[in-house]
Parts: C-alpha cells; sequence; structure tokens
C-alpha cells in the first residue's frame, strides 16, 4: 500500500480559474482554507473589541456601533464563538496546514481525492458565507450561544430577537460545515493511509500527521453527530417536528403546540460533537508544537511512541467524556460518576505530553525564533489551560464554577489561545515553504511577547472573578449587586484585549509584507530539519516532488546523531551501507 | 538572512522569557493566595465540603502549575543555544512509566475524593418536616410556588397560565388544594430547616445559582428536577441565572432571605395578604 506510486498525480492546470480559484491541488486548498481562517479570526477578533469595549464601559456608546442592546451583546457572543470554533479553531490548524503539508510529509502527490478536497473548501466558504448572513437578517444574529442550546435555539422568534431567521441560519451553516469537515475527514484518513512513500511507516511519520491523522479520526465521528443534531433542529424549527421541544410550554406567555421532546437530548448530540470538537482544535497545534520543538531544541522528540499513544488516548478518551459539560443539566448525576473520572483521566496523556515536551527541550540546543517562541509559549498555555480543567472536571466544584468565567478562561485558554499559537507556530515555521520568503523575524518576536503576555493578562483574571461568582454570558453586570466590584477587573481585562489585539495587526502586516517583499528563502532546508517538505522547492511544484518518488529511512526526528556529519539527518537520505531490507 | 536562522539561541531571549513566567506564576499564585477575589462565605455544611474540594484541587494543581511553569523556565535558560551539539536521546522509558503512573494517581485519586460530596449533594437523607418549594422559570423571572398552610399544591396547567394576570405558574384556583397556594417572586426559607426545591421551566432552560449555598441546577423545561439545601445563616442572597436564556439572561435576577422560624412564619402571612 505504502509502496504504490502517485495515483494521485495529475497534471498540473493552467488557467486562473483551475489553478487559483477551483484548484484541486492540495497546497492551493491549503492556502484557501488558511486564508479563509485569517479573514474568520479577524471578524471574530472585531466582534470581541466591541464585547470587551461594552463590558469596560457599559453605559458608553461603543465606538462604530453605538449603544449595545443586551440582544446585541449576545449575538456578538455567539457569532465570535461559532466564527472562532469553526472557520478559525478547526479550519487552520487542520485544514490548512494539514491539507498543505500532510501529503508532502508522507511523501505523496496530492490528497487521495482532490475533488473531494476542493468540494470541502468551497462549501466550507459558502457555511461562512450563510453564517455570515445572519448579521443582516430581521432579528439580527442568534442569541443563543455557540452551544445553540433547545429548546431556545428551536422556539424560533417567540423566544427572543435573532432566534428567528438569524438562528436558521446559524443551523444551516453549522450543518453545510458538518458536510465538508466528513469529506475532509475522509480525505485526510484516506491519504494517510495509502498515500505514503516507500519506508514512510506509521511509526516513521512526523507528529503532526499523526495529529492530523488522529484529529480526521475525531472529525468523522464528531461531525456526524452534529449534522444530525442540526438537520433535527432543523425539523423542530420549520417542519413541526418535536426531537428537542417538549410538551406544556408557554413561552411569552403563548402555548407551544409541541410536545414530547427532550432539551437534554440537543445537549447530548451537541457535546458528542463538542467535546471532541476541543480536540480537533487543540491535537494538530500539539503535532505542529511536537514538530517545531524537536526541530529547534537540535533533538529527537522525547518519546515519540508515548506521543503517539498519547495523542490516540486523548482522542479515545476525548470521544467519552461530553457529558463533563452537562454536570448541572439534570442528566443523572450517577453518569456523572463516569463523566468525571474518565475526564479526570485524559489529565495522564496532557501530562505525558507535556512532560515529553519538556524531555524534548532538556539537553538541546534551543534556538529561538519566533516559531519556537510561540511553540514554547503553548507549552506554558497547555499546562495553565490543562490545570483548571481538572476543577471543572470534578461535578463537585464544577457545581459553583459551571457557567461561571472560570469556563471562559478555561476553554479560551486551552483550546482558543493554545490552539492559536500552534497556528502562529506553524505559520512562522512554515512560511518561507509555503510562499519562498520569510516573515520578518523582529517583528515576529515582538508580536509573540505582547501576544504572550496579553493573553495571560486577558484570561488569567477571569479566573479571579469566577471565584467570586461571576456568571459567563451576561449582557450588562451593572444589574447584579455582587458583580459591583469587579467592574475594575473587566478594565483590566478590557485594557489587556485592546494591547494584545492591536499586537495582531503586527502579524498581519508581517504576513502581507512577507509574502510579497519578505526576504527569500532562498535554502530549500533554512531551519535544517528532518523531514520531507524541506526536500522539496519553496514553494513545491504541482505535485510536489516533481514526477520523484521519495523514499524513507529513518524516523522523523533524528538530530544530533552522534557521529553523524551535521546536526540533523533527514528521513530521505539513504544509510551510508543501504540495508536492502529496509522496510 | 537563510543561513543564520538556525543560530539564533540568544541568552537574552532566554532570561526574557524565563522571567515572564516566572513573574506569570507567582502573580497567579498570588492572586488566589491573597483570595483577593474568592467565595462568599457558606452558608450551608454541604458548602463548606464543595470548598475544601476546592481547595484540594487549587493545592494540587498549583503545585503542578508552579513545578511545570518553573521547569519550562529552567530549560530555556539552562538549554539556550551556546553552540555545541544537543543530547541526542529518544527519551527514557523509566520515566516515562513513573510520571504517567504519578499522574494517574494524582488526577484520579483527587476525582475520587470529590464524589462524596457529589453524592450528597444529590441525595442527602430527607429531614423529617421539610419545605417543599416549586421553582418555575420563565424567560425572565423566577417564581416560587409555596403550597401553604394545607401542604398540597393545587393543580397547575399550561393553559392558565396568564402573566397578564399575574398567574404565572398556571394556577387552578378553582381546585382547593390552591386556595391557599403562594407564588412569589422571591424566596424565603427558615433558617436550619431543610428546603426541598422542585426546580422546572415553563420556556427555555435555565439555571438556578444561589453562590452562598454553593448551589447551582438547571431548570429544564419538561423536567421536574429535585435538590435540597440547609441553610445555616440568617440573612439576604442574591439568585443568579446561570444558563443562557435569552436577551433578558443578566437580569433574571432574585433573592433569597433566610429568615428566623418566626420572620419566616410572618413573612408567609405578609405574603397570603398581598
Amino acid at each position: 500500500m505504502a509502496t504504490e506510486a502517485h495515483p494521485a498525480v495529475h497534471h498540473a492546470p493552467q488557467g486562473f480559474w483551475r489553478k487559483y480559484i477551483f484548484s484541486t491541488d492540495h497546497k492551493v486548498i491549503g492556502i484557501q482554507y488558511y486564508l479563509l481562517a485569517l479573514v474568520a479570526v479577524f471578524v471574530g477578533m472585531f466582534l470581541s473589541l466591541l464585547m470587551r469595549f461594552h463590558l469596560a464601559w457599559p453605559t458608553e456608546e461603543v465606538p462604530f456601533f453605538g449603544a449595545m442592546t443586551p440582544e446585541q451583546y449576545l449575538a456578538l457572543m455567539t457569532m465570535h464563538g461559532t466564527i472562532m470554533v469553526f472557520f478559525v479553531l478547526t479550519t487552520a490548524p487542520q485544514s490548512g496546514f494539514g491539507n498543505y503539508f500532510l501529503p508532502i510529509q508522507i511523501g505523496a502527490a496530492d490528497m487521495a481525492f482532490p475533488v473531494l478536497n476542493m468540494l470541502s473548501f468551497w462549501l466550507t466558504f459558502v457555511a461562512f458565507l450563510v453564517l455570515l448572513a445572519a448579521f443582516f437578517v430581521t432579528g439580527g444574529a442568534p442569541i443563543s450561544g455557540w452551544t445553540g442550546y433547545a429548546p431556545l435555539s428551536a422556539l424560533g422568534e417567540i423566544a427572543g430577537p435573532g432566534l428567528g431567521l438569524g438562528q436558521t441560519l446559524w443551523v444551516v451553516s453549522l450543518a453545510i460545515f458538518s458536510g465538508a469537515s466528513l469529506m475532509g475527514a475522509l480525505n485526510f484518513i484516506t491519504t494517510t493511509l495509502d498515500l505514503r512513500t516507500r519506508g514512510m511507516s506509521l511509526l516513521r511519520m512526523p507528529l503532526t500527521v499523526w495529529a492530523w491523522f488522529i484529529t480526521a479520526i475525531l472529525a468523522l465521528l464528531a461531525f456526524a453527530v452534529l449534522l444530525a443534531a442540526g438537520l433535527l433542529l432543523l425539523l423542530d424549527r420549520h417542519a413541526g417536528t418535536s426531537f428537542f421541544i417538549p410538551g406544556g410550554l408557554v413561552v411569552s406567555d403563548k402555548q407551544i403546540p409541541h410536545t414530547g421532546g427532550s432539551p437534554l437530548l440537543w445537549q447530548h448530540l451537541f457535546w458528542f460533537f463538542g467535546h471532541p470538537e476541543v480536540y480537533i482544535a487543540i491535537l494538530p497545534g500539539m503535532g505542529v508544537v511536537s514538530h517545531i520543538l524537536s526541530c529547534f531544541s537540535r533533538k529527537p522528540i522525547f518519546g515519540y511512541k508515548a506521543m503517539v499513544l498519547a495523542m490516540s488516548a486523548i482522542a479515545f478518551l476525548g470521544l467519552m467524556v461530553w457529558g463533563h459539560h452537562m454536570f448541572m443539566s439534570g442528566m443523572s448525576p450517577y453518569s456523572a460518576f463516569a463523566f468525571s473520572l474518565l475526564t479526570m483521566s485524559i489529565g495522564v496523556p496532557s501530562a505525558i505530553k507535556t512532560f515529553n515536551w519538556l524531555g524534548t527541550l532538556w539537553g538541546g540546543r534551543i534556538q529561538f525564533t519566533t516559531a519556537m517562541l510561540f511553540a514554547t509559549g503553548f507549552v506554558s498555555l497547555f499546562v495553565t489551560g490543562g490545570l483548571s480543567g481538572i476543577f471543572l472536571a470534578q461535578p463537585t466544584v464544577d457545581i459553583y464554577l459551571h457557567d461561571t468565567y472560570f469556563v471562559v478562561a478555561h476553554f479560551h485558554i486551552i483550546m482558543g489561545v493554545a490552539a492559536i499559537f500552534g497556528i502562529f507556530a506553524g505559520t512562522y515555521f512554515w512560511f518561507p515553504k509555503m510562499f519562498g520568503r520569510f516573515l520578518n523575524e523582529g517583528i515576529g518576536k515582538v508580536h509573540f511577547w505582547l501576544t504572550f503576555v496579553g493573553v495571560y493578562a486577558i484570561f488569567m483574571p477571569m479566573h479571579f472573578i469566577a471565584l467570586a461568582g461571576h456568571p459567563r454570558r451576561y449582557a450588562d453586570n451593572t444589574a447584579v449587586s455582587f458583580l459591583e466590584p469587579m467592574a475594575s477587573v473587566h478594565y483590566f481585562m478590557t485594557i489587556a484585549a485592546f494591547i494584545t489585539i492591536g499586537a495582531q495587526l503586527l502579524f498581519l502586516f508581517n504576513f502581507f509584507w512577507g509574502l510579497w517583499k519578505g526576504s527569500k528563502a532562498e535554502e530549500i532546508n533554512p531551519w535544517h530539519a528532518t523531514t520531507l517538505e524541506w526536500t522539496v522547492p519553496s514553494p513545491p511544484p504541482h505535485d510536489n516532488f516533481a514526477g520523484h518518488v521519495p523514499a524513507v529511512y529513518r524516523g522523523p526526528y533524528e538530530y544530533s546523531v552522534p557521529g553523524a556529519e551535521k546536526d540533523f539527518t533527514p528521513q530521505h537520505l539513504p544509510e551510508p551501507q543501504a540495508a536492502a531490507g529496509d522496510d | 538572512m537563510a543561513n543564520n536562522q538556525c543560530s539564533r539561541g540568544s541568552a537574552l531571549v532566554a532570561a526574557i522569557f524565563a522571567l515572564l513566567l516566572v513573574v506569570l506564576t507567582f502573580s497567579t499564585i498570588y492572586f488566589f493566595a491573597a483570595r483577593t477575589w474568592w467565595f462568599p462565605e457558606s452558608i450551608t455544611s454541604l458548602g463548606q465540603a464543595i470548598d475544601a474540594q476546592f481547595v484540594r484541587t487549587l493545592w494540587i494543581t498549583g503545585v503542578v502549575f508552579l513545578l511545570a511553569q518553573l521547569a519550562l523556565a529552567y530549560v530555556l535558560l539552562r538549554f539556550y543555544d551556546r553552540g555545541g551539539r544537543a543530547h541526542y536521546s529518544h527519551g527514557n522509558t523509566t520515566m516515562e512509566i513513573l510520571w504517567t503512573a504519578a499522574t494517574a494517581i494524582l488526577f484520579v485519586g483527587l476525582g475520587i475524593a470529590a464524589e462524596s460530596a457529589w453524592a450528597a449533594y444529590h441525595s442527602q437523607p430527607a429531614s423529617p418536616n421539610p419545605i417543599v418549594v416549586r421553582v418555575v422559570a420563565q424567560q425572565f423571572q423566577w417564581n416560587f410556588h409555596y403550597s401553604g398552610p394545607d401542604g398540597r399544591f393545587g393543580r397547575t396547567a399550561p393553559e392558565l397560565v396568564d402573566d397578564g394576570l399575574g398567574n404565572f405558574v398556571g394556577l387552578d384556583r378553582s381546585d382547593p388544594a390552591a386556595v391557599d397556594d403562594l407564588v412569589t417572586p422571591i424566596m424565603a426559607a427558615p433558617v436550619g430547616r431543610e428546603v426541598v426545591l422542585d426546580l422546572m421551566s415553563k420556556d427555555v432552560t435555565h439555571s438556578l445559582f444561589i453562590r452562598e449555598l454553593r448551589f447551582k441546577q438547571d431548570a429544564v423545561p419538561g423536567l421536574v428536577i429535585r435538590l435540597r439545601f440547609t441553610a445555616v445563616k440568617v440573612g439576604d442572597y442574591e439568585i443568579a441565572c446561570a444558563e443562557l436564556c435569552g436577551l433578558g439572561h443578566h437580569r433574571m435576577r432574585s433573592v433569597l432571605k433566610v429568615l428566623s422560624p418566626e420572620e419566616y412564619e410572618a413573612w408567609l402571612v405578609e405574603q397570603a395578604v398581598e
């Protein structure tokens, strides 16, 4: 299987449309995904800026926006969450980098199903437009949060503004996104299993490939359920079914004609997707960080097999812990026991990863490129965000902390910011390969320092106000007397957010400056790295290896091998006395 | 530029990074330890068990946080590029097994330690003479339904709900059991006596959150969820909604008045008159 020549080889397209727009080249599609995520992240960040302004100065008019009503705040919050989770955290690390580098790193000419790949991207793009359309329809964007809890999300306009057409567009967008993700997942899985080149056994795959592969399996299982949940919600909203709406409801003094549904069914289906989704966002980051830490420590990754096993264990356990989002939902308290202990167990493979990253750095010769700074920052954030999960995983402690800012802090640090650090690390690392030019390292470092300090300044204080019981998703904190003493903390977090978001403009400038004016990556392998993407030109030709089928002779992270001439021994270099039976 | 990409190790970057990690770690620990923002005093005995588990968790995660962040700072300082060659190693299986076992015992053990308070939260033995209160949530208010002196709740039905007339829970006034029923926008409870809450919702999912009771439970349409508490300290405690329920989520507030038994009886009489 792995020794087959490339079945996906096809001729380079000539016209502009087939080359850059409706392209089937995995590299173009990877860049398309990345650019979509780049647009989405700035939209999402702008929404958070408006929210943070309102939280700091609740009575002032928000610049570029005006006075903010509670429903507008909740609409911004819902759209911020949905855009960030789906169109940034799911899109960039997996579909963006994964598409670009998975085939190259396993020595393939393209993904297994190039047309399906193109279709996945364009469906994702349509899903994004459908979601954004919700801003412009009567009633505005939905206000039910990115989790869209039924029956709030199922009842329609009667339950509040934004819950009419806006909510419908939200569900349709997620359904399209789910379909696109399923196609992408199938493509990733098939490509990894079938298109590995000669010598690229499973245990010689870079950890990035393992991460994308495991993530694809998770996505296949999780998005199928979200798609089903979304379709059921649409039926409840428009076909009069009652999957999620129980009988006897009275909304705004009007009786609701539904009967027999269960609000908890939505939560079970949503979180059966939603928890694996957290790992879909973070696992690719773990892969990228392992890849980069090894390169810039000039050391093999510490415990390669343990890393593969830990990622597999995280994914496997991650499928069985969705109930920890539902400790206070009315679910049986007995199931909370099981969900809690399974969740605590995820701490074990997560700790293995952390130890192994530290073990990789230990004894290394650490080179602080910007990519390395972000990868190291990821480790710090992963520890911080992981440990707050230990609180929330215990139903006893969650009684108090559930639906407070503790949860907001936890998932932003681990799923949001850590994952984004993974994206940044990957960007600074692979930019020269993707575009043939370097990003500016000086600007990159300033970007890193401001972002690293900034995100801690935004999200760490959220833990503290949660200790005083600050509930999340409040459009206005002035109505609540026990929240008054925390106004100054909101002010602090908003200032920190301004600075951090400002720092992202540096990145944006660096990115576009780098595309056209960055210093040229003349060397094929500027970081002196070991994996196959560093054996092809920058950017690589249409079929990656220009008709040549690479062969692989060793594991992915052979740095500083004793006796070797250089401090890196690439995967494709034959042994001096090439063993004939090699794989 | 490309040629020297691989030799950017610098003592300065390592020092700044390590310093930031140290400052970050100690400032975080300071705010947790100084309790600048902290839980309000607990007014139930179960609340103390919950707080104890929180503090236990805080200690364990705090130590892990400190060690992990400082270890990261240390390796950056100790192993930044000074030239020479990195140590070639693929790992260490003994250490791998050791720290896997250690974290498994630590985290799973902590999880098991947490379970007794959770069990007590859901299955406290019923006291002989509890007060039963039906909590009927709606956008964006709490309704507290008391059975009155007869101890029997009157019939309720969705078709009888009329918010305009103030019949928020759809009480059938023609039912003899309903005559002495009370429906109030705030909750009162006598100190030291068990209160049984039956939580329900008329429209969407809400969540009853009372900080001082260490109490939080979703009120789910279509379900009746029963939980108990016994408050041991007189006072007024703010009730908040903790589950996003629509545009007025943040203002869905009420108060729990924990009163002396005499004051509680007087409160019931006063409410009945109104």
